[in-house]
């Protein structure tokens, strides 16, 4: 049974005892414990089951790369699926349950798929579940997504919050160990702003589990001297719990730090997502030990060779009493040393190696150790524990020569570097052949926006693997970062690590060499995803010769630990499988992020109120204190309508059409966007921006234009008022100011910039009132101030004044074909002129009126919206708009896209009115259906509905729409089709319905 | 995420304060072009794979176009320069020659 | 005739740094070219102050000029002031080509004090306050809308467009919040 030892444990802290609880079971741990450390001192090994067998699978690693030991910790708003219990830090009151079972981690149903294995290979969805096509959706995909997926996703709404920062540093170390340290230390020292992440909550890394010593001391020594050093360095920060996601371009790194995940409802962010820009980036980011592949090697017991060492020194917990040991390499002795310096049995140590030799082996051998040398594991035996391992010669095909009993297995197949953040960039790897491992290529970093190298590497990332070349590796590595980035190494002692002599490892990708069939079906390479040796296999038999296939085909590395255990050993597999080298079959490509960023850092303080800009007029209280519903117009937010009591919003829309058409509407029209262009050249710069002229505008003016890009195709449209000599005001759609503004600056500054023009975006500083129907002259003139009348203020002018004391702009024009003031006022004043018209309104009938009335009074009238009429292939002419395009310009943006034969032809679809036969509402979106179907077997179309309302001045259903060569069909009824199926029947008529003289606007 | 600096105000611009806006130094085609010239302009863009010149704004700084030199496979910068120039300055052309001996030339 | 109301009524929060919307504040947006002649004589005519250079804020009291592009510059005055400054302007730049236009309506404007204050903008800026200097003005983005930000006094001043008001206000305030501090 796993166990906590009585002495001992670096990290915790034995007077802090602290509850949790598992699958509802209430246990206790240790301040300092992982949930893992706490769950094996309490022989909690099973912690969940596989993927796709439901085997039971127990704790493997000590740290990120952890497979199995997956649980939904928390619960209500704080329930988080998939949390790594290797890195969870525990608390008191953590809640954990295991995940992917039915009904218990005990006993699980889905374990028959266990038993009928054989028949569930690599590829068996993807051949299985083709035919019958309907059962995919059906039958297939619901039981599998019943039977498969991990945690439970989370109902509540999380009850944390999270956000983000920038920060900004020459050098970005990433890992706190040894080496990492080092290179803070030197490049500290040389004045460069430092930042050093560790993704722990502890610094030092495997130095001070491993027994190293440091320049005499013990290695967990030199480690706090460091920190404390770098601490009192102004220019270095470092921050631990702090894992590096992901390396981008030019030196971008994203990092998540745990600020508040063992601390919860502290009040603090839980998450924090740092987004750095480094100078430089330089990865320590240590290696991860690979597993040995042996038939059995996933049953709960079987463990990582360095973790049962970190789990017994750093934590004081036993994985088992009796652990026997399974290596190719020196570093698995030290298992075996700690395990019996700790007063526990090691029955064996299964070198597969014929001669090992070495410090380790010889003190090993001093303890007494029993070296099984050129043997192999022939199979664990054990079900939800192991129970005792069956040894073989490495070389043979798995004949048992013996049995061990023992109740955990200890197992070490090498390291591999963590070269993910080196790799993320596009930073190529090299294989090293004598650590069977590949690391980065210092000959073809990533690269920077200098064109130099954009991450180094030190330590054991760098197949430094002992603690003395990692510190030499780590100085050089800092001072060649330092350098580059144009600083100057100070001269220092580099620590010295003592050296320890190692034999030689030996790649051992199959355990044993020769192993049967029916061994190596029971190989696990992915536990997670329950991939085996003999999938690997089947996929390169069928074809599968490229490491990319290969990992989708059979899902190797594919799970949420992206295969940091089984990448190598897969595609050594494969390697195997195909006889290539395994540099030639590659790896697969490092993706961000290094483990999981939960989406409530990614997303920050981005949810809620601030998720999105909202953006408010001046009157925008009023509007809410009055009942406005809302429609979101680009970020504004615009009143649809203002309903009262009882009445539906259609009611409403009805109302404030008919109320606006007999007595006096206001609308909110702040959002219209205002651009001022001025300068000797501006009219001239007018006249190429819009399909009209504005050059011959008079002052005081208003003149309506349409502005096309390039293409030809209609951009925007608007109301042009001439300021003075030399200023223009050009009103644009609402959505549509900073477009346009943007798109003038462009023409300026990169086409006439000889031009003396200068632009303006005023949206912002005006709030815009449309004082609209037959009493609006009352209205103004009983507010004062100035002279408002037809004479004075004609139809498509504007004059400055004052109206009840407020300093206004009074545009005299219309969108509704009513008697019409826009009246803009400095936004400051907004809300209380819009108050004082409401006030002065109520005894003329005045009531607001939101964006619908707007559209249905324009459509009454035909006039086109940008957006509705438009939609980026509808050239002004389509819409009948030649009145505004001049004939006499020798050039405008657009007017050469216009002439293409395609957009000159009068073959297109072109504007017109409907009226149905019926007197409905046409559907929007409808299609005018033409006879005769397509190549496709679709009916064929001949046009399109664009705008479509209830008339409530009609009583009936109107609209707008695009029609084949429309113009010259009135009359003719159409038919548009309905999304219930059948159509409805239309007459074909002008799209003006309503006072088509304009008599009501010139009043 | 790209980080350049604005040759109009100075500042290192993340790539989040930008926004793209194709190729440089074209030349505009309006009435009086022929179907070919006016179809090179708007529609035959360059994509190359290494040296490219680009139009961006500092649309979150200064509000100015710019243009730049940049490897579109290692995405090293060459240079930076204000938009007001009818092809790429001679410094940069010459960094970009030292840097990529076998470049072909900007047009 | 009522009083100017700024966007946000003069809101205020106090986290680990203050934030509080001031205003409303006189403002002119000034393009000209940094070599028209007059354009010294305009800016000390209409705030008092030099001309200042790339990137810098010029301020005098009440009143400032920052440099917001080769082109454009951004004068603050009490709000009453303005249109005796967009006078002066004219006066002082005669028949030159420029443009002189009141945004003072057009923003909205607030402090961030405290200490830690950077550590606020920090989380919304992609910005390295360590080396921003003071005198330095910044334009640039807050989260997802455009702000313009310089140091005064013990904290910031930012600035941004009046209908996004309430969403930087919350931000910032948000930003603020007690435990989040960066260091």
């Amino acid at each position: 049974m796993s166990t906590r030892l009585s002495k001992g444990g670096r990290l915790i802290d034995r007077s802090a005892a602290l509850e949790f609880s598992f699958n509802g079971k209430r246990l206790k741990g240790y301040r300092g414990d992982t949930l893992a450390a706490a769950l094996l001192a309490n022989d909690q090994m099973l912690v969940g089951r596989s993927f796709k067998y439901h085997r039971p699978r127990g704790i493997v690693a000590a740290g990120p790369e952890e497979p199995n030991a997956l649980v939904n910790l928390g619960s209500g708003g704080r329930l988080e699926p998939n949390q790594r219990t290797t890195v969870t830090e525990l608390f008191d009151g953590l809640e954990a349950a295991s995940q992917n079972h039915w009904p218990s981690l005990e006993f699980d149903v889905g374990v028959v798929n266990n038993y009928v294995s054989r028949f569930l290979p690599a590829g068996f969805y993807y051949k299985t579940f083709i035919h019958p096509r309907p059962f995919w959706k059906h039958v297939f995909e619901p039981i599998i997504r019943q039977s498969a997926g991990l945690g439970s996703a989370p109902k509540d709404r999380d009850a944390d919050r999270y956000e983000q920062a920038y920060a900004f540093c020459d050098l970005l170390v990433v890992g706190g160990g040894i080496a990492g340290l080092q290179a803070a230390l030197v490049a500290g020292r040389a004045g460069a702003r430092v930042l050093l992440l560790e993704q722990a909550a502890h610094w030092g890394g495997r130095a001070p589990v491993d027994g190293d010593v440091i320049d005499g001391k013990p290695a967990g020594d030199w480690v706090d001297a460091a920190v404390a050093a770098l601490e009192g360095m102004e220019n270095v920060t470092l921050r631990a719990r702090c894992m590096a996601a992901g390396v981008y371009d030019h030196g971008y790194v994203l990092a998540d730090e745990k600020v508040a995940d063992h601390t919860p409802g502290d009040g603090r962010p839980k998450h924090r997502l740092w987004r750095i820009r480094a100078g430089k980036i330089l990865t320590a980011t240590g290696a991860i030990e690979r597993p040995l592949s042996f038939a059995g090697n996933d049953i709960p017991g079987v463990m990582l060779a360095a973790s049962v060492r970190d789990y017994v020194v750093n934590w004081a917990v036993s994985p088992g009493d009796r652990t026997v040991v399974v290596t190719n390499n020196d570093d698995g002795y030290r298992t075996a040393i700690a395990l019996r310096e700790a007063g526990l049995a090691v029955p064996a140590i299964v070198d597969a190696r014929a001669n090992p030799a070495g410090d380790l082996v010889a003190k090993a051998r001093s303890l007494g150790l029993r070296i099984e040398a050129g043997r192999g594991i022939a199979k664990v035996k054990g079900g939800k524990r192991v129970t005792s391992v069956a040894i073989c010669l490495q070389a043979g095909e798995g004949a048992v020569i013996d049995e061990i009993a023992c109740d955990a297995v200890a197992m070490s197949g090498g390291w591999s570097p963590v070269v993910h953040l080196w790799s993320h960039c596009g930073g190529k790897l090299t294989w090293d052949t004598a650590n069977a491992c590949f690391r980065p290529d210092p000959a073809r970093p990533p690269l920077n926006h200098d064109g130099g190298a954009m991450v180094h590497v030190a330590g054991a990332a760098n197949g430094a693997m002992k603690a003395a070349e990692a510190l030499l590796d780590a100085t050089a590595a800092a001072e060649a970062a330092v350098t580059a980035l144009g600083m100057k190494p100070k001269k220092a002692k580099a620590p010295v690590a003592e050296a320890v002599a190692e034999g030689p490892m030996e790649a051992v990708w199959i355990m044993p060499q020769g192993a049967s069939a029916e061994l190596k079906a029971k190989m696990w390479l992915d536990y997670q995803n329950d991939v085996k040796v003999s999938d690997v296999q089947l996929a390169a038999r069928e074809g599968y010769e490229s490491v990319e296939h290969t990992k989708r085909y059979t899902t190797l590395g594919m799970a949420t630990d992206q295969g940091k255990l089984s990448n190598i050993n897969g595609l050594a597999v494969l390697a195997q499988a195909l006889n290539e080298d395994i540099p030639q079959v590659g790896t697969t490509t490092f993706r961000p992020p290094y483990t999981p960023v939960t989406l409530g850092a990614l997303a920050g303080e981005a949810r809620g109120e601030i998720f999105q800009p909202l953006r408010r007029t001046p009157m925008h209280e009023w509007h809410e204190r009055n009942g406005a519903y809302f429609e979101p117009v680009g970020l504004w937010r615009r009143p649809y309508c203002f309903p009262r009591a009882g009445e539906t919003h259609e009611q409403a829309v009805h109302r404030e059409v008919t109320n606006t058409r007999e007595r006096l509407g206001l609308l909110d029209a702040s959002t219209l966007g205002k651009i001022i262009v001025k300068g000797p050249d501006a009219g001239k710069f007018l006249d190429m921006l819009y399909t009209g002229v504005m050059s011959t505008l008079p002052v005081g003016k208003c003149r309506y234009g349409l502005m096309c890009n390039e293409q030809g195709f209609l951009s925007d449209d608007g109301v042009v008022a001439r300021i003075d000599e030399e200023t223009w005001l050009c009103h644009t759609t609402s959505g549509g100011a900073d477009r346009i503004h943007g798109w003038m600056e462009d023409w300026l500054q990169c086409e006439w910039w000889d031009w003396q023009v200068y632009t303006a975006n005023v949206t912002e500083q005006y709030a815009q009132v449309a004082v609209v129907g037959p009493n609006a002259r009352k209205l103004l003139e009983k507010m004062g101030g100035m002279d408002v009348s037809k004479e004075a203020l004609p139809f498509m002018q504007w004059a400055d004044g004052r109206l009840g004391g407020f300093p206004v702009r009074v545009y005299r024009i219309s969108f509704s074909g009513e008697l019409s003031y826009e009246i803009a006022v400095p936004a400051s004043h907004g809300a209380a002129f819009w108050a004082a018209l409401h006030a002065a309104g109520a005894e003329l009938g005045a009531m607001p009126y939101g964006t619908e009335a707007l559209h249905v009074m324009r459509a009454e009238k035909g006039f086109i919206m940008i957006g509705d009429e438009t939609d980026g292939t509808v050239i002004p002419q389509d819409l009948g708009l030649d009145w505004a395009i001049s004939k006499k310009k020798e050039d405008f943006l657009g007017k050469r896209g216009q002439q293409r034969t395609f957009l000159a032809s009068a073959d297109r679809w072109k504007l017109v009115g409907f009226e149905t036969l019926d007197g409905s509402v046409i559907p929007d979106g409808s299609y005018i259906v033409a006879p005769g179907v397509n190549a496709n077997g679709q009916g064929k179309t001949q046009g399109r509905v664009t705008s479509t309302y209830y008339s409530p001045t009609l009583k009936r259903g109107i609209a707008m729409g695009l029609l084949h060569r429309g113009p010259e069909r009135m009359g003719e009824v159409v038919e548009f089709n309905t999304v219930k199926g059948g159509t409805v029947k239309a007459r074909v008529v002008n799209q003006v319905f309503f006072d088509k003289d304009g008599e009501k606007q010139n009043v | 995420m790209l980080l350049i600096e604005c040759p109009c105000c100075g500042v290192k611009a993340e790539e989040t304060e930008l926004s793209p806006g194709y190729e440089a130094h074209l030349k505009r085609f309006g009435p009086g072009s022929t179907d070919e010239e006016f179809e090179a302009y708007m529609f035959a863009r360059k994509n190359p794979k290494g040296v490219h010149f680009e139009r961006w704004r500092h649309a979150y700084g200064c509000g100015k176009w710019f243009l730049a030199a940049r490897c579109t496979a290692t995405l090293e910068v060459f240079g930076t320069y204000p938009a007001q120039v009818g092809e790429p300055p001679a410094d940069i052309i010459e960094k970009i020659k030292a840097r990529r001996p076998d470049w072909k030339g900007y047009k | 005739m009522s009083e100017p109301m700024s966007a946000l009524g003069g809101a205020k929060s106090e986290g680990f740094a203050s934030v509080r919307e001031i205003g409303p504040l006189g403002m002119i947006s000034l393009r000209a070219k940094a070599d028209v002649k007059a354009l010294p004589k305009a800016i000390k005519a209409a705030v008092g102050t030099g001309v200042p250079g790339l990137r810098r804020i010029e301020i005098e009291g009440e009143r400032a000029c920052g440099w917001m592009s080769p082109d454009e510059y951004l004068l603050v005055m009490p709000y009453g002031a303005v249109a005796g400054a967009l006078e002066a302007i004219a006066k002082a730049m005669g028949g030159a080509h420029h443009l002189a236009v009141d945004v003072s309506d057009a923003r909205a404007v607030f402090r961030v004090g405290g200490a830690k204050a950077d550590q606020v903008l920090a989380k919304l800026a992609p910005v390295d306050f360590a080396t921003l200097g003071t005198g330095e003005l910044r334009r640039t983005r807050a989260a997802q809308v455009a702000a313009a930000l310089w140091k005064e006094g013990d904290g910031f001043t930012v600035v941004c467009f009046r209908s996004v008001a309430r969403y930087v206000f919350d931000l910032l305030a948000t930003g603020a919040t007690p435990g989040s501090e960066l260091s």
